[in-house]
């Protein structure tokens, strides 16, 4: 894939040098441009304000004719990502039959942060949390909020 | 049921052999043994009416090969082509988004063309053949290639992209994803759908075969009344008008011209008399329970209180249940404490708890011997087709050898050839009946279904054996009249217990019972 570095190297100046509010992008190692490391702060007026959240992006070797995965290092209470060591993001333009070989990596930034501010809970991979945050919201914020505390600091 | 010796007795020719194994089951052919010479007065005036008219348990279907697939897709698209005047690309596309549904096209299009090109994904257009362009200052935003000279392609959306991209981003469309008829532009959010035209200027020609392929095969799937044949490497697709609805009123078995026989409904192999849904349950309870089943019924009892099935493996009698402590005797069953001062050595049969557990645990047993008697007999036929056939490929050898030693004909061998095919369809449709009578509520039709079934197994039986004989038995001229007219009887005998099972299938008359909705 001759061509992908050269796409990825432009998308890593941009969002580097231009990243979206709150968000900070890094190589997780020099040498390699297919590992990102994110590191994005909760959202203000969230439950998940005030903490600092860690996440993978790898590019698969493919890219962009596959999508990237998106993963959660530092844990997050979130009806829409995994609340597990992995912690896989369920976002919508990462899909296979979604993802278009010119969709951009700044997009899934924003739509990740954006997913932080409007949880999904019709779309989400833990059952349980989705459903407080639909039945109680108050306890959801709470209970997301302690959770900031406990793993985002 | 009358002998079957006196019914045998009454007939029968080679030919009507020969035509037994013809007809089986085949759609076109409508006539079962139309002019056969019936045996008198045997009591069989009933069933000769069945006979007479179209078996009740056909179903009408055709067989399509890949040409006519094609075919069919070419001529929808040609009609839609003149009556919309649109171009055959985007007929191809706007009948693929319609599931093939032309009429509905038609008339949605006529409502709302823009609406209906919209959502079909061929958005305003502008004229003229897709071709691939350079243009100066041109970069690639999937690349970021600039390079002067560098081809590129824009559908009718004009999001413009070089052609190395757009070959990549189609192979893996195609080849990894195995999608055709649904593949967008590679813009973020645009919707538009490429067409065949533009594609085969994008890709390889074995890409381009692949894609008309896979499109084939959205045609045959998008269609209700359309399915793959699925035996291995059969590129054939049945037509059947049989729809999801009614199959709990018709058991559709086809034929496809490779030979392999299935159910339309369930694309299962052939599962005559039991009903797709009944056959579902059936092998699910056949992979949960037959292997450990024949154990657990051999070796173990059922705790009185929560039915947990305990294995004894020693030790005195007084059980504790490892899952809710229920303390009992393995003996009889009863209440430990009950037990007094007798205990470690059981000699009460006459406490109230240790009948009722007993009763309980009866009941428990039955079910599962029940389950055990049908399962036994359905496993049994399968395995003896399995044989049948075995025996038949050993017999293909003798049939050469019988030419030689008796001096038959090719042709006049050919009844050991009906006879195997009968004992295959025949062990077929037994096999079913099984998991069919599993499910039944007893009542008169169950009876005399069982009948049925029972004059079927015989005569089957019987024939089984005789097919078995050594090859100089074979030469007997005096069985091999017996093998015919056996032949022809588990034929007909096959014959009148599905059309009186589909009969009262197609109106209600069937009565099933707890297992069947448990």
């Amino acid at each position: 894939m001759a061509n992908s570095q050269r796409r990825i190297t432009k998308e890593l100046a941009e969002v580097t040098s231009d990243p979206p509010a709150g968000v900070t992008v890094s190589l997780a190692n020099e040498s390699n441009v297919h590992e990102w490391n994110i590191m994005m702060d909760g959202p203000p007026g969230t439950p998940y304000a005030g903490g600092k959240f860690k996440l993978l992006l790898v590019l698969p070797t493919d890219y962009p004719f596959k999508a990237p995965t998106l993963n959660f290092k530092t844990k997050i209470w979130h009806p829409n990502v995994t609340f597990d060591e992995k912690g896989s993001m369920c976002l919508g333009m990462l899909k296979g039959d979604v993802w278009k070989p010119s969709s951009k990596i700044m997009s899934i930034l924003t739509a990740a942060q954006q997913l932080l501010v409007e949880p999904n809970p019709d779309d989400a991979v833990e059952a349980s949390i989705a459903q407080k945050f639909k039945e109680d919201k108050a306890g959801f914020i709470k209970e997301a909020q302690e959770y900031t505390k406990k793993y985002a600091n | 049921m009358d002998s079957e010796d006196d019914f045998m007795s009454g007939m029968s020719s080679e030919d009507d052999v020969l035509q037994d194994e013809s007809d089986n089951d085949d759609a076109s052919n409508d006539d079962f043994n139309f002019d056969e010479p019936e045996p008198d007065d045997l009591g069989y005036s009933q069933k000769d009416e069945v006979k007479k008219e179209k078996k009740s348990f056909d179903v009408t279907y055709k067989v399509h090969h890949p040409q006519d697939i094609q075919r069919q897709q070419d001529d929808l698209i040609d009609e839609v082509n003149m009556i919309l005047d649109i171009k055959k690309e985007e007929a191809a596309i706007l009948l693929r988004h319609f599931r093939w549904n032309k009429e509905r096209l038609i008339e949605d299009y006529m409502d709302r063309p823009k609406k209906v090109l919209e959502s079909a994904g061929l958005g305003p257009s502008t004229s003229g053949p897709p071709k691939l362009e350079i243009i100066d200052g041109f970069a690639c935003d999937i690349c970021c290639e600039d390079e002067p000279g560098l081809e590129s392609f824009a559908m009718k959306c004009g999001h413009r992209y070089c052609i190395n991209c757009y070959n990549q981003y189609l192979a893996q469309k195609i080849k990894e994803e195995g999608e055709a008829a649904r593949i967008q532009c590679p813009q973020d959010g645009c919707k538009r759908i490429i067409d065949a035209k533009s594609l085969d200027l994008l890709v390889t020609a074995d890409l381009q075969t692949r894609y008309r392929e896979l499109l084939t095969r959205t045609y045959v799937e998008d269609k209700e009344i359309l399915k793959w044949c699925p035996a291995p490497d059969c590129q054939n697709a049945i037509e059947c008008g049989i729809k999801k609805k009614d199959l709990d009123k018709v058991v559709p078995t086809v034929v496809c011209d490779c030979k392999h026989r299935f159910c339309f409904g369930c694309i299962l192999a052939e599962h005559q008399p039991a009903p797709c849904d009944l056959v579902k349950r059936w092998l699910k309870k056949c992979a949960d329970d037959s292997e450990t089943a024949n154990w657990i019924h051999a070796n173990t009892k059922e705790c009185p209180r929560c039915n947990s099935t305990i294995e004894k493996n020693g030790g005195c009698n007084h059980m504790t249940c490892r899952k809710c402590k229920h303390e009992f005797c393995w003996m009889c069953m009863g209440l430990w404490s009950e037990h007094g001062t007798s205990w470690y050595n059981c000699n009460r049969f006459e406490e109230k708890s240790g009948a009722e557990a007993r009763d309980a645990q009866a009941k428990s047993r039955v079910s599962l011997e029940r389950y055990l008697h049908y399962y036994n007999r359905y496993a049994n036929h399968e395995q003896s087709a399995k044989l049948d056939k075995d025996i038949y490929q050993k017999t293909e050898k003798k049939m050469i050898q019988l030419q030689s030693a008796s001096g038959m004909s090719w042709i006049e061998v050919q009844y050991l050839n009906s006879a195997s095919q009968a004992l295959q369809t025949c062990r077929q449709t037994l096999k079913w009946t099984y998991a069919f009578a599993f499910y039944l509520a007893r009542n008169n039709l169950t009876v005399m279904f069982e009948d049925n079934q029972k004059d079927l197994e015989m005569a089957v039986e019987a024939l089984s054996e005789m097919f078995e004989k050594p090859v100089q038995d074979l030469a007997d001229p005096k069985l091999k009249v017996e093998i015919m007219d056996k032949t022809s009887y588990c034929n007909k005998r096959r014959v009148i217990l599905l059309a009186d099972t589909a009969d009262n299938l197609a109106n209600g008359e069937w009565e099933f019972g707890s297992d069947a909705t448990a």
